[in-house]
């Protein structure tokens, strides 16, 4: 290879010119579909929010401008804030996510450890076991859940969300975790064994080494949890227990032809996951492309 | 797995299955199980019985799948719609979505200026709810407002201007492309990281020979993406399959107009929990999930199939 690098080089560069036209157009051509698809992807709701605080006539007069003196109305949020509960919604989201997400990290993990580090009978088996729960959807035993969340008595709970998230959520991080833990080198556990490390010790020396894993499995698991209208309609639909999809998907139901409510709904819903979203889209994005190239 | 010769002699020299291990499985198995694999096994039990007016369930063998597939009046008509509709909201998803996504990763995977700002905004609609997704998109598709029939006008389309979430003609297309159009970034980022991770040298090889971008897209990028490609067709099929919240969300249980956008899922919705023309009846629904649960079957035995035939590159 190095005898021919310079000859390379040289041809090249010869190459990149000669094609110098073509790179160019190219090279436009794949910004104005980027900025396209981009613009396709946020504008729709950017106009939602934007026309949230206009008054109702300005939304239907001139629903691109933006919001002057005379337009501005923080009417469509008033109503949303009289008639319905949002903070209770996000309090329920946040509640069920965030102890979903933290038991899915903490019981994935366990198991993870355990069948990387251990061979024991039923290993593989076991990696079957929760393998399955990748390809069939949880919702397809809804019939059955119901009958068993009403005999637990845990129906109309945020708990009962919160037990079939992590069900739900369970198989893939395990999945993920297990590559992972497989990949820590034994050097470390066997150092900590010599000095007389109990297991459950050297499972917790090890926790902060995967921990790139986990935001991978993080960034997977609050997406669709966050997002669920099924389960929360199914087993937990009370005014108390709402979450913000099914709490904002109700009042919407019910105030469909005021379009002030209905724009301070919309954006009260999406706006503040939106921001969380920028602030850590870079782990985010990072954590998926790293758990893509698990798989 | 490789590392752990000695600790297996252990837990063979103490007979009993090691007690660290039971506690670092336990808790998973134990909600995982209970939560998800038994309700599964269960709901599937459940089709194969039938509610009595006494109220207690009676073991009919595969009566509702029969009642299902022959019962001319309401179920049967009602389950070739929604198998339809499934398969066409799957349709739009593959060959719209997916090459697109495909389209995009490709763009960004190579060198291109704010390539991280394009992916940030293309991938955000998908971190929103579907429900919230698809009202977006009804005000912005309402005739009222007319925001979207603006632009069309504007680019010489005003043709095309109509409220296609009311028409039984287009209901169902029109959710589907919303349902596209929300969940594009998550196949762009999984072709996107399989682009990202195909070594360079590769490419300024084919360079050096005097391969264009585009045959160096479809000799090289192209095969070794098919495997991504046999993925993402998989989570589109089981994913789409299960389209509920962009229907409910913005058509109700009963998926009008005329259930032109009833999906396998409401129609389970509806068999299930019963609605203004269809009474609540779980082993019904039941056995509706357990055919659900043969169609994806089928479609993952297809995809282990088609993957075992096609030669795939490794790197």
């Amino acid at each position: 290879m190095t005898r021919y690098a310079d000859a390379e080089k040289t041809q090249l560069r010869n190459v990149m010119s000669g094609v110098d036209w073509r790179h160019q157009t190219t090279k436009v051509l794949k910004h104005w579909m980027l900025i396209a698809f981009a613009f396709l992807a946020t504008a729709p709701i950017a106009l939602v929010v934007l026309n949230s605080v206009k008054t109702r006539r300005a939304i239907f007069r001139n629903p691109y401008h933006l919001p002057n003196a005379e337009t501005f109305d923080l009417v469509g949020y008033e109503t949303v804030f009289e008639k319905s509960q949002f903070h209770v919604y996000y309090f329920n989201s946040l509640f069920v996510t965030l102890t979903a997400l933290a038991l899915i990290l903490l019981f994935g993990t366990m198991v993870a450890f355990a069948l990387a580090e251990y061979s024991f009978p039923g290993n593989n088996l076991l990696r079957l076991f929760f393998l399955l729960g990748i390809i069939i959807p949880i919702r397809l035993g809804s019939v059955s859940l119901l009958r068993l969340i009403v005999s637990l008595d845990l129906i109309g709970t945020l708990w009962a969300l919160i037990l079939v998230y992590i069900a739900g959520g369970l198989p893939f991080a395990v999945f993920i975790l297990t590559q992972f833990m497989s990949q820590v080198p034994s050097d470390l556990k066997d150092a900590a064994r010599v000095d007389g490390a109990s297991e459950y010790r050297v499972f917790w020396l090890i926790l902060p080494i995967i921990r790139p894993a986990t935001g991978t499995v993080s960034a997977i698991s609050i997406i669709p949890m966050w997002n669920d209208l099924w389960f929360p309609l199914v087993l937990a639909p009370g005014e108390a227990t709402r979450t913000v999809t099914l709490g904002a998907q109700q009042f919407m139901g019910q105030f469909s032809n005021d379009w002030n409510a209905l724009l301070a709904a919309l954006s009260l819903s999406s706006v503040p996951v939106l921001i969380i979203y920028f602030v850590s889209s870079k782990q985010l994005l990072q954590g998926l492309t790293a758990g893509a190239l698990k798989n | 797995m490789t590392a752990s010769l000695s600790r297996t002699d252990q837990s063979k020299d103490g007979k009993r299955f090691p007690t660290h291990i039971i506690v670092f499985l336990a808790p998973a198995v134990v909600i995982y199980g209970l939560f998800m694999i038994y309700p599964l096994l269960d709901s599937l039990r459940l089709g194969f019985f039938a509610q009595e007016t006494r109220g207690v369930a009676q073991f009919v063998g595969f009566e509702n799948y029969v009642t299902l597939m022959t019962d001319d009046a309401i179920l049967q008509p009602r389950l070739l719609n929604a198998l339809k509709n499934s398969l066409i909201f799957f349709a739009v998803n593959m060959l719209i979505q997916n090459p697109i996504a495909l389209l995009l990763a490709a763009a960004l995977s190579t060198k291109t200026r704010g390539a991280m700002l394009y992916r940030v905004l293309i991938f955000s609609p998908a971190i929103l709810s579907l429900a919230i997704a698809a009202f977006v998109w009804r005000l912005l598709l309402s005739p009222l407002w007319g925001v979207v029939y603006d632009l069309l006008k504007a680019i010489g389309l005003g043709a095309f201007a109509q409220p296609w979430l009311g028409l039984e003609s287009t209901v169902l297309i029109t959710l589907a492309l919303i349902s596209a159009w929300q969940y594009l970034g998550i196949p762009m980022m999984l072709y996107f990281a399989t682009l990202i991770s195909i070594p360079n040298d590769l490419f300024e090889a084919a360079t050096v020979d005097g391969a264009t971008d585009w045959q160096i897209f479809w000799r090289i990028k192209f095969p070794l993406l098919m495997p991504m490609i046999g993925i993402v067709s998989l989570l589109t099929y089981i994913g789409n399959f299960n389209a509920f919240d962009v229907v409910f969300a913005l058509k109700g249980a009963e998926a009008g107009p005329n259930y032109a956008s009833d999906t396998m899922m409401t129609f389970f919705y509806r068999t299930f929990f019963g609605s203004g023309f269809q009474k609540s009846d779980p082993h019904m629904g039941a056995a509706v999930a357990g055919t659900m649960f043969l169609i994806l079957l089928a479609g993952v035995l297809l995809y282990f199939f088609v993957r075992r035939r096609i030669r795939s590159y490794e790197l």
